[in-house]
């Protein structure tokens, strides 16, 4: 059981910078924290050990602990104002595409509090009908029900109005799409028992409620979409309600709107916008998904920069999370004396241990090496807290064993709460679009499986054994800085599995190839997606998984736009600019059961290519070992492709052979089925190992494998994966032109 | 759909001997039906109980939130073990007959 453990709020800092650390201790048990920079955080048999070092600092010492509570679920809130406090007469109304109905009770609209059962709401029932309920907070509830269930993934008009004068309730619930199977509009009324009563600082919620009467808890999380939500002081006529719908405001109905909130509008900001005299803008809390299909979508669009109009709906889910809002236990001002690397808050004790990452960077406008090793903090964060295996009915096929979880896996399944991963699907199987860092990660950890952050510490381990000095910088400082982040080194190192790119990132990368600069792509499945950070937001990133490409989740047609802005999502490859292109070699197969190793091909013998092989010989089985699957070329394996761009001039220096029947093309390599799929039998399921020169004297060096990394350490490091590795590195390091 | 053939007891001892593969093709149909299952409720899988050296099976319950079911009468210390526990486990369900 998971009793400690925590986040920051930066995750790269230079010395100067400070790291604010956020700590949850379940059982409220003090603990020790440290520093330390990590070499290497495989502890597995067969492995290179696990190994950090101590680093004194001052913040090393005992700390209280205490719980700090996560709540999941995303919901906008409209903050208290003077309109909601003289609210007797209201109508209540909004498009709805709701996905899990019959879930249980879920708010829709309304200023209400569960706990005293107070306010007017809007919501779905137990039965999966539209429902309206009046509260006085002295324990008489009114619900009037639609009593007709409604079928997910359909849209509805829902109205709901209370005439305080006459007592009068009102309800609709009205299929967009009326016919058999959906059901017909339903329309109840009746006189109420009761009168919501009047009550200070209340706010507006959408998609949950309050449920204490501090409103510091929110509840009631619904899954869906809500597209024109609106709130009226008057209890509006069914034809008063049909203007509402509309997109702008009839001058008619002017007066009576308390809000009349337009989600597309600034799509790509953090708030909902009220386009009513009030200006009620509410606030966006845990990142529902925006840029979705409205209820008017017709599909000539596929963009909602170029029809926002028909994107006007926000999908909530109540498993969304962005930040979780802890408050901070220690900060840690980075101390000028120290060297760039990989670092990590130790915390021990409350019967647990817990490593929190954050990677230190020189010092501003200083290098401190010649190479560079990119953290892919991107694809860190893509596979944040990933429960895949345990949702995924094909993992166990794929994978080619048993499922075997461990005690994070068991934390996480039986804690919900702490966020999913870009591999997930929601509550409501939709698929995940937003992953954020301001969370705990517990598979962004030492001493996990050989696999995203822990599998990159194969090269910190490496290049600390052969005695490299390195620079680190992450794919977010790429992001913000640009080539900048890059250019003063001579080699740029990948880690294993390098898979998530902004197109300032892709664009920083091409800048430093056409200025001299050697990549070294140590890894699989690298510049594989497009991605976006927020322009305002910290610490989150967007994927929409647009047709093609390896896609454990979907997104659903005239979805592929990211919200954050507004550019076409998916592979980078459907974009028109394939891996191949910067580093010759693009994703062709997958596998998780075994990996192989690579033989040398003619390339090899090409003069240009001498320096690669120094010290192996010709018919070498290259990397038959190593720490992930027993092989240097597996997991996922990346070709080299004219067509898609590979230069060509470049060297493919060595190929992987003997791929197992579980290694299988991917999809954007096959446009129609056949049985010639898989590693047994397909000769594309292969990894390349390439060189080729750039402009300026610069090179490119790539390994199309993710398992690569984890053969260096083999045999104490003498081995021809290290060797292939070092030799590359030293040649590249030489300031001649390549 | 191809269905098992529980007179097939070579490809039993096939998968005993080497529960990892490279399997035939004939045993890797075999198994890719025993691990494919339409729902994730009670799914049988292993929960590491000692870092790299200990297993115990498990079954998940097929939606997030509860808990996972623990059998802790049935603990391995290597993962062939374990793959062969719940190999017999799934063929037993699906023949009817019992392996030794
Ligand atoms: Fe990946």
């Amino acid at each position: 059981m998971r009793t400690l453990f925590g986040y920051s709020d930066q995750i790269s800092a230079r010395p100067g910078d400070t790291i604010n650390f956020k700590i949850s201790s379940l059982n409220g048990k003090p603990y020790q924290a440290d520093i330390v920079r990590l070499i290497c955080g495989d502890d597995s048999p067969g492995g290179p050990g696990f190994k950090e070092t101590p680093v004194p600092t001052a913040i090393a010492g005992e700390y209280a602990g205490r719980e700090q509570p996560i709540y999941d679920g995303s919901y906008v809130t409209v903050p208290h104002t003077g309109a909601f406090d003289n609210i007797f007469s209201f109508t209540l109304q909004a498009f709805i595409w709701p996905t899990t109905p019959d879930k249980g009770r879920q708010a829709l609209l309304g200023i209400w509090c569960a706990d005293d059962e107070n306010g007017f709401e809007l919501f779905i029932d137990d039965h999966g009908s539209t429902a309206l309920c009046l509260g006085d907070g002295r324990g008489t509830v009114d619900i009037l029900r639609a009593e007709t269930p409604m079928i997910a993934r359909e849209w509805y008009f829902v109205a709901a109005a209370f005439d305080a004068d006459s007592g009068e309730m009102r309800l609709y619930q009205e299929p967009l799409n009326p016919g058999p199977g959906i059901g017909t509009e339903m329309a109840v009324q009746r006189s109420a028992s009761v009168a919501p009563s009047q009550r200070g600082a209340t706010v507006f919620l959408m998609a949950a409620h309050n449920v204490d009467l501090d409103g510091s808890v929110i509840g009631g999380h619904y899954n869906g979409k809500i597209d024109r939500p609106r709130l009226a002081n008057k209890s509006l006529s069914r034809a008063e309600m049909e203007a509402a719908k509309s997109a702008t405001i009839p001058d008619a109905l002017r007066s009576h709107m308390v809000g009349w909130w337009n989600f597309s509008r600034d799509i790509s900001g953090t708030c909902a916008t009220d386009i009513s005299p009030n200006r009620l803008h509410g606030e966006i809390v845990n990142l529902p998904t925006r840029g979705m299909r409205g209820h008017n979508w017709t599909g000539r669009e596929h963009s909602w920069r170029h029809a926002p109009e028909e994107y006007g709906a926000i999908h909530f889910h109540d498993d969304d999370l962005y930040d979780a809002g802890w408050q901070t236990d220690f900060s840690l001002t980075i101390p000028e004396s120290m060297a760039s690397g990989v670092y990590c808050a130790r915390l021990r004790g409350a019967g647990d241990e817990e490593r929190i990452p954050f990677f230190v960077r020189p010092p501003a406008g200083k290098i401190t090496a010649d190479a560079v090793l990119l953290i892919s903090t991107a694809t860190y964060m893509a596979y944040a807290n990933m429960q895949w295996s345990m949702n995924t009915i094909f993992a166990e096929p794929k994978g080619g064993g048993i499922t075997v979880l461990g005690r994070d896996d068991v934390f996480l399944q039986e804690n919900p709460g702490y966020g999913l991963s870009l591999y997930d699907k929601h509550s409501d199987q939709t698929g995940v679009c937003y992953t954020s860092r301001l969370r705990p990660i517990f598979n962004m950890r030492p001493k996990t499986g050989v696999w995203s952050f822990n599998a990159d510490t194969h090269v910190t381990d490496w290049l600390e054994k052969i005695g490299q000095g390195f620079d680190v910088v992450t794919d977010e400082d790429i992001h913000q800085e640009g080539l900048a982040a890059i250019e003063p080194y001579r080699v740029v190192i990948t880690g294993a599995h390098p898979e998530y790119w902004t197109t300032p990132m892709w664009d920083a990368m091409v800048a430093y190839q056409g200025q001299g600069g050697r990549l070294m792509y140590l890894g699989g499945n690298g510049f594989y997606w497009r991605i976006a950070y927020h322009d305002a937001l910290p610490g989150v990133l967007e994927l929409r998984r647009a047709e093609g490409g390896m896609r454990y989740q979907t997104t659903e047609p005239g979805e592929y736009h990211q919200s954050f802005n507004g550019e076409l999502g998916g592979l980078w490859r459907r974009l028109g600019a394939p891996p191949n292109t910067l580093v010759g070699a693009g994703t062709v197969g997958t596998g998780f059961d075994s990996a192989s190793y690579y033989r040398r091909t003619e390339d090899s013998h090409d003069p240009r290519a001498t320096f690669i092989f120094e010290g192996v010989g010709d018919d070498e089985m290259i990397g038959d070992f190593g720490s992930l699957l027993g092989g240097a070329a597996g997991v996922e394996l990346d070709g080299a492709n004219r067509k898609l761009g590979t230069p060509p001039h470049a060297l493919v220096v060595a190929r992987s052979e003997g791929h197992s029947q579980l290694y299988f093309l991917c999809p954007e390599e096959t446009p129609f089925h056949h049985p010639v799929m898989s590693g047994a039998e397909n000769p594309r399921v292969r990894a390349d190992l390439l060189f080729y020169e750039t402009p300026a004297g610069g090179g490119v060096f790539t390994t199309g494998s993710i398992s690569w990394c984890a053969s260096l350490a083999h045999d104490d490091y003498e081995n021809n994966v290290a060797r292939i590795t070092g030799n590359v590195l030293q040649r590249f390091l030489d300031p001649e032109p390549l | 759909m191809i269905e098992i053939d529980p007179t097939r007891r070579d490809l039993v001892a096939a998968f005993w001997e080497n529960p990892k593969g490279p399997h035939s093709p004939e045993l890797q149909q075999l198994v890719n039906k025993l691990r494919f299952e339409p729902s994730m409720r009670d799914k049988y899988v292993v929960v590491c109980t000692k870092p790299y050296e200990e297993w115990t099976l498990a079954q998940l319950p097929g939606q997030r939130g509860k808990p996972i079911r623990m059998h802790t009468d049935q603990v391995f210390s290597n993962l062939n073990d374990a793959e062969r526990a719940i190999f017999k486990l799934r063929w037993e369900a699906h023949t009817g007959q019992t392996l030794d």
